[in-house]
């Protein structure tokens, strides 16, 4: 079992490793508009973009200016989205003659794919039309995740460029990561899934008689377009309710190894990115390996959690060890095909980036199994994180370990030579202030009011993790559920979409006020006295800020759900 | 070097009045300068509201509320004690100061006429006579005379120093008394902004503004702040969610421990302790920026006349042409010195008494005549019993020889060069037409200044030489000091540039200047030192005063700033580390009733939930006057690279922060049980 454990994470592991250098150092130069192997093919298009917009691909953008175009490009995408979801009976590609979504639910979902979240308080096949599968929601697969990027290198340019008043253009940003990034990787992507039997088409859906005489309904459709664009966004949002899990979406090990691959790649391709183009590749390694840190305690907490099964049961004489026939462990709510190990790992990875994905239902985890996906959320989606998100995310908290622990080299504190200060801080701070609060204050709310309690469906702290859960995905833009929940109600659709809205686009201007500042600062030259924050020391110190600022936060909340639920399932109690 | 007394840390005096301070400091309105302290006293204020609502409905509680808001407001009073201590021992300083400024009468020259008025009524421009025995009224420039001053009330040296007009030795401060002859003395500070009562107003921090760093961490602390009230107030609903309704004394006292009391309540104290450290070395700090820039200084300016080298170069050897004895040399050497004044004069009679037991000789019944040194002819000499004996620079003496007729020894060259490139100044001796030899003259290094230049190097920090010498000469100076580099023929511009190029590349820039040309690079440089003795130009270009004139403080003044922000972060970093602890104490304690599962979560084995609260509350208050002294003196700051005090502060305050407190709620808790407190 260990090595079975070991050989699986390990090699996932090894491949992100791998795969995220090349892919973040052609990142880099894709947008530091340098040459690249796909320019002959996409300069035109590229340039036949800009025209037809009439975007000046020269002109460079101050943090403020960056921020509008991204808030205006994302209102507008979000209100389209909207208004396809409730015409859709209307539209063409609907051969199940789908009717319109109703308006509270329509604008969960736009706020939902707009934020990059996916949260989905509907069954895909049974409430969205062909049509709004691909050009809305897709679209939004494509986009939400290339505003994510374009953030993201706006604030890397922000920590390198000196004297700077501009962090490039949004519009370009925005056309290179879809163009150079998204595009390619999906179209291979997808082409590999149909390989493995990832359905692509737009037929009506087939009624079957099953042997036993049944009648039964196979949903199908553009799935796997949909699927590979889900995961290399970070978005998560399933094509089918059952998400990852549904044989459709991920049929084999092979796809699903591939799969969670395609979900770190981008995030952790940006890490390098960001060394690069700082101009000194281990300051993209220090990043890249504190986040490798957290998420192998995860996996591992996961792991050992889920394969360690149920008190209970162990009690009641049922054989919960892995042997030659079966997994053991704790498999309620997971696919026989992913096991133990392949359920766990996969529900780390999306929860680390905030893909949301799922191939197993978290809400059927241990106590500390399903605590793993929730702390990894509260840690702010950092951990390699969604696609550039995580990065900026990230980079936030560098300069809170810098500013908490940098004073105590004797200098005022300094990341990559720009000095931090109370302007800085202020941003900084805004920015980690606006998640909790996102999370706790409605939360709190939730669970005393009426329609809040309505929603949940097991009593006890079961209940409470139920709605912890909710606010702190949302708040993540993660999209993963602790499934129990009914979140389809007016007061979670209304509640949970501005949740979402705020996750998003409250923290992306403070964050790029932040680059902005930084960007203007001349930058000092690193002397044996400058704190460094290449090494294994920063390393160290960055991981133990990030996880003390979480746990901070968040344990008391954790006490009352996952922690009692488990204490009490020690006890002999479940809930 | 006399380092002012640093007071005893708890001087009886200074607690005493400390703790009067700390009382006046309750005021909401001096408290809401500092978020974090504000929160711990508005909630005390409310603890105390539901103790007298529970008090009058006749609660079985009263005792645990009671004992919460006492700790509490003692955790408002700790931080105020600290504050107070620090302002007290800078009081206790500008007391001492006061003492000086007594109400002297002046002599002020008007239209010609010499009247006495009262030193408080002149202004800047007013001219005024100060006589032996007399105290200086104000801080000034000298426009005429010299006057030895005692300067003891300053810069507590009672040796006396030399002021006089023009030159770089003109300032003089109020407050300090002419022991000899007398001055005429330009005033040129108002009553109010002079240097003693900018002096008073900086060690008490009565101006005291917060410095950047100061200001950022404050944003810092104030945010951990508001998340930590979220999560309280989040917290209730959570609890009721679980059927356990919180009481608002538990809440608080959850925020209390929660919130970085520690480094909030100390933050003040550290800054005023750093600025007051830097009084103890006799240095004057304008503003608390410049000791924070202190401390992030990337390249050091030294000039090397007086601050690498002794003052003078010295004789340190006599090398004789081939043809004459080192006795005669010496002789001829030591005869055209005699009249030298110059330390480089005086430095060869004595080297010539020293190895060839030469004695000075009484010239005037000789009938001696002395030509004396001009940059003209850059020799000089004496005619003396019809010898022509002249010493000098190479090319001049050379010169001089020829025009005598004589012929110039092959071997002058190759010596004269050895000791340019060695550093040294070759002086070349002539008697008429005879080249008789070389003096050696060496820069004499500072003891000890080459294992400084390595402390400072590990510290980080870059030190550039600045001297007029050749480049040869630098070069060999620089190399035999330790510094990194050097600038040769500079000029006072030269200066200027290096610091605006070195600014240019993002660095911080320190340096030291005492003469009126110094002043405009001074005013350049991040953090400028000027000499006490040196000019007003350069008092008041500068960003700190050094009264004891020693060029090579600057090393302990970039130690201050470093330790001043060291300090700020051991002990922001110790108090969030601490909270890890008191979550382990708290959470437990408070849902013992809805979750009892929770209480393996009480590993400390507290014994009653109410202990466990109020052991946190204490340990939090406790910790605040535990670390006064930490502030006051500052973590000890150790040269060593970047990472390695990291790794180590790390793991002290760090690491050291997460365990400490759990031993002492321990602790605390046992003492409360046995006390049967709770």
């Amino acid at each position: 079992m260990l090595i079975n454990a070991l050989i699986q994470v390990g090699i996932f592991a090894a491949l992100v490793t791998i795969i995220s250098v090349p892919l973040g150092l052609y990142m880099a130069r894709v947008f530091s508009g340098e040459q690249t192997f796909l320019d002959p093919i996409l300069r035109p298009l590229e340039r036949l973009l800009y025209r037809l917009a009439g975007v000046h691909p020269d002109r460079e953008q101050g943090w403020a200016e960056y921020a509008v175009s991204m808030l205006l490009f994302s209102g507008v995408g979000m209100v389209l989205l909207y208004a396809i979801e409730r015409l859709q009976l209307f539209l063409p590609l609907n051969p199940q003659h789908l009717s319109a979504v109703p308006s509270d639910l329509a604008f969960n979902t736009a706020a939902s794919f707009t934020s990059n979240t996916n949260w989905q308080a509907y069954a895909g096949e049974t409430t969205m039309s062909y049509l709004t599968q691909m050009a809305g929601l897709a679209f939004h697969n494509f986009v939400s995740a290339a505003t994510g990027i374009a953030v993201a290198i706006a604030v890397i340019r922000g920590f390198v460029r000196r004297n700077a008043s501009t962090l490039g253009n949004f519009w370009v940003d925005l056309t290179r990561a879809v163009l150079w990034i998204l595009l390619p990787l999906s179209i291979v992507g997808a082409l590999v899934l149909i390989w493995q039997g990832v359905p692509q088409n737009f037929s009506p859906y087939t009624q079957v008689t099953t042997l036993e005489g049944a009648h039964q309904v196979i949903a199908q459709g553009p799935v796997a377009s949909q699927e590979i664009i889900k995961q290399l966004g970070t978005n998560g949002g399933g094509f089918f309710n059952a998400n990852s899990a549904h044989p459709y979406e991920n049929p084999n090990p092979l796809t699903n190894l591939l799969e969670m691959l395609a979900i770190f790649a981008i995030a952790a391709g940006l890490t390098h990115t960001f060394g690069q183009m700082a101009g000194d590749r281990r300051q993209g390694w220090a990043l890249f390996a504190a986040m490798a840190i957290l998420f192998l305690i995860g996996t591992t907490a996961a792991i050992w959690a889920e394969q360690k099964g149920n008190p209970q049961f162990a009690a009641m004489g049922v054989d919960q060890h892995a042997s030659a026939l079966q997994s053991g462990g704790n498999m309620e709510g997971k696919e026989v095909r992913f096991g133990i190990v392949n359920s766990a790992l996969w529900a780390t990875v999306t929860t680390d980036a905030s893909c949301g994905a799922v191939n197993s239902m978290h809400d059927s985890f241990t106590p500390l199994g399903g605590l793993v996906p929730l702390v990894n959320m509260q840690i702010g989606e950092i951990i390699f994180g969604g696609v550039g998100s995580g990065l900026y995310g990230m980079l936030v908290m560098a300069v809170m370990a810098v500013f908490i622990a940098g004073l105590m080299v004797g200098r005022t504190p300094e990341y990559l030579g720009k000095k931090i200060e109370s302007r800085e801080m202020k941003l900084a701070m805004l920015f980690i202030l606006i998640f909790p609060a996102l999370i706790l204050i409605p939360a709190g709310i939730a669970v005393v009011i009426k329609p809040g309690l309505a929603g949940i469906s097991n009593p006890g702290p079961h209940g409470f993790s139920q709605i912890l859960y909710a606010f702190t995905e949302a708040a993540a833009n993660n999209g993963s559920a602790f499934a129990g929940l009914n979140a389809n109600s007016m007061f979670y659709n209304v509640a949970l979409a501005i949740i979402m809205l705020g996750g998003r686009f409250l923290m992306k201007v403070p964050v790029l006020a932040l680059a902005g500042s930084l960007a203007g600062k001349r930058t000092v030259p690193p002397s044996a006295g400058t704190f460094p924050t290449g090494g294994v020391v920063f390393v160290v110190l960055l991981t133990a800020v990030i996880l003390i600022v979480a746990a901070l936060t968040f344990f008391p909340a954790d006490a009352l759900g996952p922690i009692v639920e488990h204490l009490a399932m020690v006890q002999h109690q479940l809930f | 070097m006399p380092e002012r007394k640093a007071t005893a840390l708890w001087d009886r005096n200074i607690v005493n009045g400390a703790l009067r301070d700390s009382i006046r400091k309750f005021d909401p309105r001096i408290q809401a300068r500092n978020p974090v302290m504000f929160v711990v006293e508005v909630t005390a204020a409310a603890v105390t509201v539901i103790l007298l609502r529970d008090v009058i409905a006749g609660s079985k509680l009263i005792g645990f509320e009671l004992q919460i808001a006492i700790w509490l407001w003692f955790t408002v009073g700790f931080a105020n004690f600290a504050e107070a201590m620090a302002e007290g021992r800078g009081k206790a300083q500008a007391d001492n100061l006061r003492r000086t400024r007594t109400e002297t009468q002046a002599r002020q020259i008007k239209e010609g006429r010499e009247i006495m008025v009262p030193a408080t009524s002149l202004r800047r421009g007013d001219v005024v006579l100060v006589k032996a025995g007399e105290v200086i009224p104000g801080d000034g420039e000298v426009i005429e005379g010299v006057a030895a001053v005692n300067e003891a009330a300053i810069t507590g040296e009672s040796a006396p120093v030399i002021r006089e007009s023009g030159g770089d030795r003109s300032a003089v401060t109020g407050g300090t008394t002419v022991i000899s002859d007398w001055i005429k003395v330009r005033i040129t500070a108002n009553p109010g902004e002079t240097f003693l009562d900018r002096m008073i107003s900086l060690v008490e921090g009565a101006k005291r503004q917060k410095t950047p760093n100061e200001i950022a961490l404050s944003i810092l602390l104030a945010g951990l702040t508001i998340i930590f009230m979220l999560v309280c107030v989040s917290l209730y609903p959570f609890a009721l969610y679980g059927g356990t309704p919180l009481s608002l004394p538990v809440l608080v006292a959850l925020l209390v421990c929660l919130i970085p009391t520690t480094i909030g309540g100390l933050l003040s104290a550290i800054g005023i302790a750093g600025m007051d450290r830097l009084v103890q070395h006799n240095v004057l700090a304008m503003s608390g920026r410049a000791v924070e820039a202190a401390g992030d200084v990337d390249t050091l300016l030294l000039d090397k006349t007086g601050t690498i080298t002794l003052g003078n170069r010295m004789a340190s050897e006599f090398i004789a042409t081939l043809e004459v004895s080192l006795e005669e040399l010496a002789d001829a050497a030591q005869l055209a010195s005699l009249a030298d004044e110059t330390p480089e004069g005086r430095s060869i009679v004595v080297l010539a008494k020293r190895n060839y037991n030469l004695r000075g000789r009484e010239l005037a019944e000789k009938d001696a005549q002395f030509i004396p040194f001009s940059a003209q002819t850059r020799m000089s000499g004496v005619d003396v019993g019809g010898r022509r004996i002249r010493k000098g620079a190479a090319d001049q003496v050379v010169k001089f020889a020829r025009d005598n007729g004589g012929a110039i020894p092959a071997e002058l060259a190759p010596i004269v060069e050895r000791i340019s490139r060695s550093g040294g100044t070759p002086l070349v001796v002539a008697d008429g037409p005879r080249i008789l030899g070389v003096i050696h003259l060496k820069d004499v290094i500072k003891e000890g200044i080459r294992e400084r230049f390595a402390r400072l190097r590990a510290m980080g920090l870059r030190t550039v030489m600045i001297t007029g010498d050749n480049p040869l000469t630098a070069a060999a100076i620089a190399n035999e000091a330790g510094v990194d580099d050097f600038r040769a023929e500079a000029t006072p511009e030269t200066k200027l540039q290096l610091i605006r190029d070195e600014q240019a590349q993002g660095k911080l820039v320190a340096m030291i200047g005492d003469g009126t040309n110094d002043a405009p690079a001074l005013a350049q440089a991040d953090v400028g030192i000027a000499m006490n003795a040196g000019t007003q130009a350069a008092r008041e270009a500068g960003n700190m005063v050094d009264l004891d004139s020693n060029p090579t403080k600057i090393m302990e003044v970039v130690e201050i700033g470093k330790q001043l922000l060291i300090t700020r972060g051991a002990l922001t970093t110790f108090s969030i580390a601490n909270d890890v602890a008191k979550y382990f104490a708290i959470i437990p304690a408070l849902f013992v009733i809805g979750y009892p599962e929770l209480q393996s979560l009480n590993i400390m084995h507290l014994a009653t939930p109410q202990s466990a609260i109020l052991s946190a509350v204490i340990f939090n208050a406790l910790i605040i006057v535990a670390l006064i002294p930490l502030a006051l003196r500052g973590v000890k700051y150790r040269p060593l690279g970047a990472a390695s005090i990291l790794s180590r502060n790390l793991l002290i305050y760090g690491l050291g922060g997460v365990i400490i407190p759990f031993i002492g709620i321990k602790a605390i808790d046992l003492i409360i049980s046995a006390l049967q407190l709770a």
